[in-house]
Parts: structure tokens; C-alpha cells; sequence
């Protein structure tokens, strides 16, 4: 049997969606970039001055100082934190009492107050050191950069606790479960079992953490310790270059941002290990290299 | 001439809060006795079970595994026993392997890992001897050739046999099995019934809670009826399952044999 008429197909002409508000929110979008590169353009700051300035000795020194302030005092409240929370989980009520008091003084009271505190720790505790072992005077051994340690680590210690804490109660119970069955001590439960399947939840907002670190430290200016921002200080109230330095510490804050943020992409990756059945995706590195391997191998 | 009972449960209360879950239960097994023990959702089986080996500490009562008292050290006074702390506790579990319901393998340890993780961190085995002995666990529950994968990689039959391979590497001389079918699909639960068939057959000590009746009757040497956290009935499968002289067991056993 066929057909006596056959309709014709149509063929239909397809009209996209027009995205009126991405349109309208670009347009203001770049209105307001336009105003604001124009201001700075038109202000006095001299930006060949800007270059100068961020690699000059004192700031690239600073920012050293920045980040091994970061890096110490994150290590400190890391190890401050694990061990908090810990306790905190503690059956032993005197052990989590003491961690709770912790978490309650340097969580609620400001750094900034935290940093005074330590820098100026000697008003309490004139000397320090074990009585006829080793002993000096508080004003020699905690100098500024000391002072920032202590106040940068032990607050942190207090919010990484909590952190941890979270992670912890994230691990199904009945992983403690099965490994107590099996005959582990508490601590190796805690070590081999727990605290790894934990860091998936622990290590993002470690992350998070590590980067709000990098720039609070600036906040140890106040007390003298000769971190980036200080050492701009010291510099624009002699020349009156304030713009040309805050922009060039502010640089050397975002490249330092930038590579924790890559650093903080792969160590979650390392830890994603098992979570889940699915094979891990690409890293955007491996995206690149699979996008050129595999054109090369069809041609 | 009697023979030492292997595990012996003495008046065994616990309780949650104001719930009673155990109100005394006695119980005896002996070496290389299969006990499967029944009884409707909330009875109590699983508390007991986790009572044996101090998972859960009971609020009064004393088990009795070998010479160890659980939870506790014999004193110089015969009539004293001085508790323990945790560790020492860890230590007296370490005899005693157990398999849950839900698995709890390790996620993050593949299943070779998984298997040699306690021989190597509480007996301090070498890795070298924990793998041998892992890879023969491996291949007596069907799974030589999985040692390298993930649990997520794993059905949950394949993961429930890893799960007895891993409480196996312990070398216990008591294993405790707490519905270890109840969370499988049903075509999967053949699979590790039959691991389990094969350790009884081989003479393992093995107190079981399960729901599958089928395998009560065939491999257990005794049957245990749990009803409101007390033993209503006990006996040979013959005895329990088909022929229960308590209205209790007669009820759940209708309603479960459908």
C-alpha cells in the first residue's frame, strides 16, 4: 500500500531564547569596570612605581614573613585542633572540660585582642622557662613574630577544633564499631580509622581556613611583626606611596591566595580516595593534556 | 565429666535509658557449637550479641569467654573482679571476631587493607605475613582476585565476605554474626550463607542472630528464641523451629515461614 499524498515536512526554523538579563547585567557590569579602572587611572598613583615596589626587597621579605607566619601558625592550630577536638570527644569529663573552656576563651574573644594579649604577656608573666633549668625574661623570647604565632595558632587551634569536631561526628559509627570488635586501642581507632574517613569533611574547611589565615596575619602589623602589610606601612609613611604599596601587597595576597587554592584542589583529591565508586574526575591539568593526546591520536 | 561451656552469659540486664532491652539472660556455648538466635525486631538479639563482646557494656550481668571474664581481671580474691579500662577490653575482643549487619568495611582501605589492618596494628604481624594470611582468607571466601578493589567497588555479598575474611585474620576463637544477611539483596545472601556454612562445618564457634530460618535449621546445632528481651524457648532446630511448645515462638515462626 503506498501512500496516495505524503505531507510535506516542515522545516521548522529554530529561534533561541534571547537572554535579555544576561545582556542588560553584562552592559552594567562593564559600566562599572569602565568607572572603576577610570578612577584609578586618573589618580595618582604611579604604576610603574607598583612594579617596583613588589619586588622590593622589604616587601618580597614581608611577604616571606607572611607566609611562614601563615604556615606555622595553621600548623599550630591544626595540631591544636585534632587534639581539641579530641579531648572534646573525650568520655573523661575533666578532658573535655578543659577543651571546652579552650574552645570558649579563644573563640570568643577577638584576635586582635588575642595578639595585644601574647605581645604584651610579659605584664603577666615577667619570666618564663623551667625554674633552675632554662629561664629568660618574657620581653626577650616572645618578640612580635613570636607573639603572632601564639595569638594566630591558638585562635585557630579553637576554630580547627570545631572543624574536626564535625568531621569526627560525620564518620559512621559503626566504623568505630567494627574496628573495636576487631581489637584496636582507642588512639589507633581514632588515627587509622576515624580521623582519615573525617578529612573529607575536615578538609575543605581547613582550606577555607588556611586562606582566611594568609590574611589575618596582616593583622599582626599591629603588633610589629614585620609581615608584608607592615613593611608597606613602613615604607608609604616615609615616601606617602600609599596606593602604589597597598596594590603591590595586595598582588602578592592574590598570587599567594591563588596557589593555596590549587594546593587545596589537589590534597581534597587525595582524599576523595575510596569515598566514592566512581572514578575521580579529571583534573583540569589532566583535561589539557587529554584534550591534545587525544586529537593528536585521531589524526 | 562436664566440659567448660566456651562462652557463658550470667543474668545479662541492659538497659537504655528507662528502656529494658535485657531483662537476665543466661546463656551457654559450647567450643564449636553453632547457636542461631531468633526472635521478632526488638527483642533483644543484637543487644545481646554486642553484649558478648562489650560493644555494648551490659548494665549488669558477666560473660564468660575461656578464662577471660569480659570487661573485667580476676584478682587474687577468687570471689573479686576488678574492672578494666578500655584497652584491656580491646585486648579481650581481639578473640573475639564479630560481622555486622551493614558491613563496616573500611572505605578508605582497599580489601587487602581491610584484612590486614588489626593482625599488623594489634598483633604486630609484618606485612609480609598479615598478606599471606589475608590472600588465603581471601580465596577461602571467593575473593582472591578482589584483594586490590574498594569496598564501593564490591556488591554487598562480596563486601559481607571480605567483612568475615577480615574478622577471620584475627584468628578468633569465638565469632559473632549480627544479621549478617538482613542488608543484601535476596539473589546475594546465598553467597555468604554458604561461607558461613562452610566455617561451621569446620568447627568454629559461632553464635549467629539471623532471620533466615532455612539456614537456623540446617547448620545450627541449637536454636535460641528471643522474646522480649529474655530467652523464651532454646533447643535443637528440630526442637524450635519445628516443633515449639511457647505460643511466642509458635506465633513469630508463623509469621516468619509464610
Amino acid at each position: 500500500m503506498t501512500p496516495t499524498q505524503v505531507t510535506a515536512r516542515v522545516t521548522y526554523r529554530i529561534v533561541p531564547v534571547k537572554h535579555w538579563a544576561r545582556w542588560i547585567a553584562a552592559i552594567a557590569t562593564a559600566a562599572v569596570l569602565a568607572w572603576i579602572v577610570a578612577s584609578f587611572a586618573g589618580a595618582q598613583i604611579d604604576w610603574p612605581t607598583v612594579g617596583e615596589y613588589f619586588t622590593f626587597p622589604a616587601i618580597v621579605s614581608g611577604m616571606g614573613i607572611t607566609v611562614v607566619l601563615t604556615a606555622v601558625s595553621m600548623l599550630i592550630g591544626i595540631a591544636l585542633g585534632v587534639l581539641v577536638a579530641v579531648m572534646r570527644l573525650s568520655s573523661n569529663p575533666v578532658v573535655s572540660g578543659i577543651a571546652w573552656i579552650y574552645v570558649w576563651f579563644f573563640r570568643g574573644t577577638p584576635v586582635y585582642l588575642q595578639l595585644l594579649l601574647w605581645f604584651n604577656i610579659a605584664l603577666v608573666f615577667p619570666v618564663v622557662g623551667i625554674p633552675g633549668l632554662i629561664e629568660g625574661r618574657t620581653v626577650d623570647i616572645v618578640s612580635p613574630f613570636v607573639a603572632a604565632i601564639l595569638g594566630l595558632g591558638l585562635n585557630q587551634g579553637a576554630y580547627t577544633s570545631e572543624v574536626v569536631r564535625a568531621g569526627i561526628l560525620s564518620v559512621d559509627e559503626g566504623q568505630g564499631e567494627a574496628a573495636k570488635a576487631l581489637g584496636l586501642p582507642g588512639t589507633d581507632i581514632m588515627r587509622t580509622v576515624v580521623l582519615p574517613q573525617a578529612m573529607r569533611v575536615i578538609l575543605p574547611p581547613i582550606g577555607n581556613e588556611t586562606i582566611g589565615m594568609l590574611k589575618t596575619t596582616s593583622l599582626a602589623s599591629a603588633i610589629g611583626a614585620s609581615e608584608v602589610l607592615n613593611e608597606a606601612q613602613h615604607v608609604y609613611l616615609v615616601n606617602n606611596m600609599i596606593m602604589e604599596l597597598l596594590i603591590a601587597s595586595g598582588i602578592w595576597y592574590l598570587l599567594a591566595v591563588s596557589v593555596l587554592s590549587v594546593i587545596q584542589y589537589y590534597v581534597e583529591r587525595r582524599f576523595a580516595k575510596g569515598s566514592s565508586s566512581k572514578a575521580l574526575p579529571l583534573t583540569p591539568w589532566q583535561k589539557v593534556v587529554w584534550f591534545f593526546t587525544s586529537r593528536r591520536s585521531v589524526a | 565429666m562436664s566440659i567448660q561451656p566456651l562462652v557463658q552469659l550470667e543474668n545479662i540486664v541492659k538497659n537504655f535509658g528507662p528502656n529494658e532491652v535485657l531483662k537476665g539472660v543466661d546463656l551457654e556455648v559450647n567450643s564449636g557449637e553453632v547457636v542461631c538466635i531468633l526472635g521478632p525486631s526488638g527483642s533483644g538479639k543484637s543487644t545481646l550479641l554486642r553484649c558478648i563482646n562489650f560493644i555494648e557494656q551490659p548494665t549488669s550481668g558477666l560473660v564468660f569467654v575461656g578464662d577471660e571474664v569480659i570487661g573485667h581481671r580476676r584478682t587474687q580474691d577468687p570471689e573479686v573482679l576488678q574492672q578494666v579500662h578500655e584497652n584491656a577490653i580491646a585486648r579481650q575482643r581481639s578473640e573475639i571476631g564479630m560481622v555486622f549487619q551493614r558491613f563496616n568495611l573500611f572505605p578508605h582501605m582497599t580489601v587487602l587493607e581491610n584484612i590486614t589492618h588489626a593482625p599488623r596494628l594489634v598483633r604486630g604481624h609484618s606485612a609480609a605475613v598479615a598478606n599471606e594470611a589475608a590472600m588465603a582468607l581471601l580465596q577461602k571466601v571467593g575473593l582472591a582476585d578482589r584483594a586490590t578493589a574498594y569496598p564501593r567497588q564490591l556488591s554487598g555479598g562480596q563486601q559481607q565476605r571480605v567483612a568475615i575474611a577480615r574478622a577471620l585474620a584475627m584468628e578468633p576463637r569465638l565469632m559473632l554474626f549480627d544479621e549478617p544477611t538482613s542488608a543484601l539483596d535476596p539473589e546475594l545472601v546465598g553467597e555468604v550463607l554458604k561461607v558461613m556454612q562452610e566455617l561451621a562445618a569446620g568447627g568454629l564457634t559461632m553464635i549467629v542472630v539471623t532471620h533466615e530460618i532455612g539456614f537456623a535449621r540446617e547448620v545450627a546445632d541449637r536454636v535460641v528464641f528471643m522474646d522480649g528481651g529474655v530467652i523464651v524457648e532454646q533447643g535443637s532446630p528440630a526442637e524450635v523451629i519445628d516443633n515449639p511448645q511457647n505460643p511466642r515462638t509458635r506465633a513469630f515462626l508463623s509469621r516468619v515461614l509464610k
